[in-house]
């Protein structure tokens, strides 16, 4: 296991949650998916070593993680931007803009839907139903909610989430 | 106007209510459960029998009956899973809870955990609810200190640990046995029922009760109050308060807690939402959550009721409990009521509804992973510009052969609003111009 932490280099921080999140479960299985998420929080996204790692961890097999892996759309293979925003795609924000929303974004942050923009600062996706219709259309960068988006406020938003570039 | 009664949201939006166990305590939080821990656990589930109260998560079944079907005798851990996937388009009601009055859920688990003698249970909460995970755990932590939550629990001999697992961005964990496979730790390909119906193989191969977030608030209240007063809030059959959550062309789109058939869809949308946007016309209503089956502006439902009393309803007067959308030929789901006015390409709208399924579906049964993906290359096709005298035909056909043919209701919930849009506009389907232009003259948003 040894190279395998060498190559996944995860802080202290993240191990203690780890070994603390393995312990809630009746059933060591159940802990692949949050042991994922603390991974990604931590590394942008879900690096291959990781897959082994979790496997090795939790006393399963490599293909018990690729399965989940490769099924939960918010897990990420590869790194997405430093801002990942999360356009909401389904109908109740479609109905007030949401597609209109998405078009200005891409020209705002010069980044296209499902591509991270070169400098690696934004990735854009339309993801499905956020469950904050009645505040349509809504955004999400990172883990904050942007509701209520019209032209006007996506211009602005985009222009805060610039100056806070790297 | 019909006024609201809050039961659940009674304190969400009160100035300077705030969701720290200090406020809770004020007022009068975790005394319910101290009543209820001098109870017997069967006297509880007696009361949530009594009440008549309904799953609020979608399919409306009776939680008391639901409870019932627990297999007690095979010796294994009995589980208890609060549903916060909260996903089904156009729902955003237990987000309220979470985020305002978490204490009230963690109060409504730890009765219903006592009275089913769960000793471990989870809340099962959706990926993209960050803050509303969080929240839940620092609530978590508070109850525990207090004694609420772990073992002892107020000193009695009852234990029972509460731990929040976050999902990852499918809808499918919102089905319950899906989720459960999604806490197992594997893919989340609904089950097979029979044999398995949580409540005898749930979790861990274990009796496992799965309820929603609003539905597990309602027990702390039915205790409070007594199942006996609570079936009095709404109408028979349909007991308690609901909270519905309308979205799409409305003034003012919202969150709106109602006892159960307290007012109809018009007073809904014309007196709570502020009505429709200036100068529009209703063109459709979905009433439940996208799945549900679409209503169309100048449609008639006539019929019986359960109980024998006929009625004839334009789509303004369907009293908003669980048997009114049911008796209109479609669903009161999960509380969501989509508003579609005259702006709205309908062939768009189902397009972009046929997206999200295509994006949703599990891909376990073979007629729904591929049949979605038909549904949505049709609809996507006609909105391209390459719509065909029979495309509605298509369409149909392929939600005919999805519906009844999958381990689970996804299928259903993927065919239904293909049928009921055809069925209803199939005029708009069959003469949808074939330059794929944008039909309505005062189509103003792109929904696809």
């Amino acid at each position: 296991m040894t190279h395998l932490e060498n190559a996944m280099q995860l802080s202290k921080e993240t191990l203690d949650k780890i070994d603390a999140r393995v312990e809630k479960y009746p059933v060591k299985r159940s802990a692949a998916l949050p042991l994922l998420h603390l991974i990604q929080e931590e590394k942008g996204y879900v690096p291959e070593e990781a897959i082994e790692w979790i496997a090795k961890r939790l006393e399963l097999e490599p293909i018990n993680i690729y399965e989940i892996v490769t099924f939960y759309p918010m897990l990420k293979r590869s790194p997405m931007g430093r801002k990942h925003v999360r356009v909401c795609r389904t109908l109740s924000c479609a109905l007030r803009g949401g597609y209109q929303v998405c078009k200005t974004l891409q020209e705002q942050l010069g980044c296209k839907l499902d591509e991270t923009s070169a400098n690696g600062e934004f990735s854009i996706e339309f993801v499905e139903c956020l469950a904050s219709c009645g505040t349509a259309p809504v955004v999400m960068v990172n883990d904050e909610h942007h509701e209520n988006m019209d032209d006007e406020k996506t211009v602005a938003l985009c222009r805060e989430l610039k100056k806070t570039s790297a | 106007m019909p006024e609201e009664k809050r039961i659940i949201l009674k304190y969400a939006d009160e100035p300077g209510y705030t969701r720290d166990i200090d406020c809770y305590l004020e007022h009068g939080g975790y005394e319910v459960l101290r009543k209820s821990y001098k109870l017997k656990p069967e006297d509880i589930h007696s009361e949530v029998m009594d009440s008549g109260l309904r799953g609020r998560g979608g399919a409306g079944f009776p939680t008391g009956l639901k409870w019932k079907f627990l297999d007690r005798k095979s010796g294994k851990p009995i589980y208890l899973i609060c549903n916060a996937d909260e996903s089904e388009p156009g729902t955003f009601k237990d987000k309220q809870i979470i985020h305002k009055d978490p204490h009230q859920l963690i109060e409504g688990m730890m009765i219903s955990a006592y009275s089913i003698q769960a000793k471990q249970a989870f809340i099962y909460i959706r990926g993209e609810f960050f803050d509303g995970a969080r929240i839940l755990e620092e609530a978590i932590e508070e109850a525990r200190a207090k004694n609420f939550v772990g073992d002892n629990i107020l000193g009695s001999n009852f234990s029972c640990d509460l731990v929040v697992h976050r999902g990852a961005g499918a809808y499918i964990c919102g089905e319950e046995t899906g989720l459960i496979e999604s806490l197992e730790g594997k893919r989340p390909y609904p089950r097979i029922k029979p044999p398995y119906f949580p409540a005898v193989l749930g979790l861990y191969q274990s009796p496992t009760i799965v309820n929603n977030v609003e539905t597990l608030c309602n027990v702390k209240h039915i205790v409070e109050m007594s199942g006996k007063e609570f079936a009095k809030i709404g109408t028979p059959g349909n007991t308690g308060t609901r909270i519905w959550c309308v979205s799409g062309h409305v003034q003012k789109p919202g969150y709106y807690e109602f006892p159960c058939g307290g007012l109809t869809m018009g007073e809904m949308i014309h007196d709570l939402c502020g009505g429709l946007l200036p100068g529009r016309e209703l063109k459709a209503i979905i009433p439940g959550g996208s799945s549900a089956k679409v209503l169309k502006a100048d449609e008639r439902f006539s019929g019986k009721l359960k109980d024998g009393t006929e009625f004839d309803w334009s789509i303004w007067d369907i009293p908003l409990d669980f048997d009114g959308p049911a008796a209109a030929g479609s669903m009161s789901g999960s509380g969501g009521i989509i508003v579609m006015d005259n702006s709205t390409d309908i062939v768009q709208a189902l397009s972009n509804i046929n997206a999200f399924y295509a994006h949703e579906s599990c891909g376990q049964c073979t007629p729904c992973r591929e049949g979605v993906q038909w549904m949505r290359k049709v609809t996507r096709r006609m909105c391209a510009g390459d719509a065909r005298k029979d495309d509605a035909n298509l369409l149909l056909s392929i939600a005919n052969q999805i519906e009844g043919r999958t381990v689970c209701a996804f299928g259903e919930a993927a065919a239904w609003p293909v049928q009921s849009f055809i069925e209803k506009f199939k005029d708009e389907f069959e003469d949808y111009p074939a330059n794929g232009s944008v039909s309505s003259e005062t189509g103003d948003k792109q929904l696809v």
